[in-house]
């Protein structure tokens, strides 16, 4: 029997999820829950036969024995407040807000660790996109002194929780590329962009190369995982071939010869959001992805 | 202390970072110091060139790790305010705590000039520490006056004591700028300041045109020394004021002194408006992209030109060095395709 989900926060994200998880064998989405009654996403919920409550996450605590997972898009505040409130129901959470109370999972790298683990936290999107090149890198070279990562999204596509806090965005970010990327020392930026037409999302990626590496086997692994991400996010992509640029570099993490530069770009699915927001594209396929895998290790099969 | 018409905030030691590819010593930052402050330069900044945090892989590392160099700022001021600009997005909150305990009194947090409301968390932030917050909006030529005022006004409400507009890319005519300040003026309740740029040759002239609209604080650089094309001089500011009768407070005789015999003889080359300082200014382009430009046109052989021309063309915007190097490689392959062809 597939999950019974619930997906709370009806704002953009929720509503891209929704449109998501409607496509899944093993994730029966059977709410979106809201807290605005005149919100688009409540009502695409209505039109496609799921409950669509506005009573916020205190409705799914009350039917908590309807669910098995929960997938919460509101924002850190109420995470906060609601994380112990899931986990004593029984539901477990995908976290897609920056609140991080349970361990970080990049989709790519560490899938399969917690899987067993009552809430998991979805880090960024930016952690979402370019960890997975750090991690990339660092299985390549025999230490990865310093990691960095530019994001730059679409001013459209940025929201008020992203903008009022982005101090938080940066420092998650950032300890995503040491913890799961497996860079020593790493920085993170976030830029952006008001362009119109709207930009499409743009990460870069600078790996610090120490002296004795193996060019070569760096830009393969780069490549090895532009298939992996692309598996679950079809618009993740190289926008150009990945370079070693000869330095020196005096990194934070100590002098290398050279850096690698990974240059990519997220172009969303467009399944609610249009496809230039491959900044909330990502973070919600990369959700499905580890909701499916839980899926799949309690049992549910497709 | 006297009062003048207007203030001096010189960028030195930050704006003029980019043109040394953030290579200061602790014995630069002295010397500089101690010259603007006897010149009475009433507010020195001093940070990476892209702010605090700003060292990176993007951005060029500093030689010397900036909260050091801030510290010799500090210490080595005797009436001058030492200010910081930070970028949210690229610096942290953290670091305006830090400078705090350094003895940094003013805090300039700096967006594009589109996105004012990311500055709230900052600007909050500086006030608790009891700094002087400024507001600073970045390549102000890619907005309207009416649109600036809206996000002035934003910065306003979050407790900013300044705004200030920064002509980034050396874009601005006197009458762009005539035409933002005076909308600005007239809409906020708090005093204006605008940084202008030289890469049309425009700087000193745009500063006195901002005066004349009510800017009560302007921006120079010793010797130019900047991003881009350069800054506005501040001892050529000086001087000019003192000829239309601006009580400026400081002695340009000074300030001649410090950029003959202390900046001139570090820097790696004069700042002149050559073809591609003129391109920024002429396509819009963030005047720090250019020696990365220049860097990627040498490694990836591609007109630095037309590395400058697409960026223009992308709506780039500060902070997206990135995109160069993306450019390059861009170029290279056309390039290289049209030569199969051909």
């Amino acid at each position: 029997m597939p999950l019974r989900c619930a997906i709370v926060g009806s704002g953009n994200i929720g509503t891209d999820l929704m449109v998501k998880m409607m496509r899944s064998d093993t994730l029966q989405l059977a709410a979106l829950v809201g807290i605005d009654p005149a919100s688009d996403g409540l009502a695409r919920a209505k039109a496609l036969g799921l409950d669509a409550p506005h009573e916020g996450p205190d409705w799914v605590i009350e039917h908590g024995d309807d669910f098995d997972m929960v997938f919460d898009a509101t924002s850190a505040y109420v995470h906060v407040r609601y994380h112990k409130k899931y986990a004593d129901a029984g539901i477990t959470a995908i976290d897609l807000t920056p609140a991080a109370r349970g361990p970080k999972v990049i989709a790519a790298v560490n899938l399969t660790e917690h899987l067993d683990a009552p809430n998991i936290n979805m880090v960024t999107c930016g952690g979402q996109a370019t960890t997975p090149m750090a991690y990339a890198i660092s299985r390549a070279v025999p230490s990865l002194p310093y990691c960095e990562m530019v994001s730059t999204v679409s001013s459209k596509s940025a929201g008020p929780g992203t903008r009022q806090n982005i101090d938080e965005f940066t420092k998650t970010t950032s300890t995503a590329l040491r913890e799961i990327g497996g860079a020593e020392t790493s920085k993170a930026i976030i830029i952006l962009n008001p362009a119109d037409p709207p930009i499409i999302m743009r990460n870069t990626v600078f790996g610090a190369l120490p002296e004795g590496t193996d060019h070569d086997a760096v830009i393969e692994s780069i490549y090895a995982m532009e298939k992996d991400v692309a598996q679950y996010v079809p618009g993740y992509r190289l926008k150009n071939k990945p370079v070693i640029e000869e330095g020196p570099y005096n990194t934070p993490g100590g002098v290398v010869p050279h850096r690698v530069v990974v240059l990519l770009e997220v172009e969303g699915a467009g399944d609610y959001l249009p496809p230039y927001a491959g900044n909330l594209d990502i973070m919600t396929a990369a959700a499905m992805r580890v909701g499916e895998a839980i899926a799949e290790h309690r049992g549910v099969s497709a | 202390m006297t009062t003048t018409d207007y203030r001096l905030i010189d960028s030195t030691l930050r704006d003029g970072s980019h043109a040394i590819s953030h290579q200061y010593y602790a014995e630069d930052v002295i010397k500089i110091v101690a010259g603007l402050d006897r010149a009475g330069v009433q507010v020195i900044e001093i940070a990476h060139g892209d702010g605090l945090g700003g060292s990176s892989f993007n951005y060029g590392f500093s030689a010397v790790p900036e909260k050091e160099l801030i510290a010799r700022a500090c210490e080595t001021a005797q009436q001058a305010q030492i200010a910081c600009l930070m970028l949210p997005g690229i610096g942290l909150a953290d670091d305006l705590r830090e400078v705090r305990e350094l003895g940094v009194s003013v805090a300039r947090i700096a967006v594009h000039c589109t996105e004012a409301d990311i500055t709230e968390q900052h600007i909050k932030v500086a006030k608790e520490l009891g700094m002087e917050a400024i507001g600073f909006l970045m390549m102000a030529h890619m907005n309207s006056p009416e649109g600036l005022v809206e996000q002035a006004l934003l910065m306003q409400s979050y407790g900013a004591d300044t705004i200030y507009i920064a002509d980034s890319a050396g874009a601005m005519t006197v009458d762009d700028v005539r035409r933002r300040v005076s909308a600005l003026v007239k809409a906020l309740d708090i005093p204006l300041g605008v940084h202008a740029h030289n890469n049309l040759a425009m700087a000193v002239a745009n500063s006195i045109a901002a005066y004349e609209e009510g800017a009560k604080n302007l921006d120079g650089t010793s010797a130019g020394l900047g991003a881009g094309a350069g800054n506005c001089p501040t001892e050529i500011l000086a001087a000019v004021s003192t000829k239309y009768g601006i009580e400026t407070g400081v002695d340009p005789l000074v300030l001649m002194d410090v950029a003959e015999e202390i900046v001139r003889p570090i820097m790696p080359r004069q700042q002149v408006i050559d073809r591609a300082g003129l391109l920024l200014g002429y396509a819009g382009v963030y005047g720090s992209f250019l020696l990365h430009a220049e860097r990627a046109a040498e490694r990836y052989n591609v007109p630095v030109s037309e590395i400058l021309l697409e960026l223009g063309r992308r709506q780039v915007v500060g902070g997206q060095e990135d995109m160069i190097i993306d450019v390059a490689l861009e170029l290279a392959r056309t390039h290289a395709e049209a030569e199969v062809t051909a």
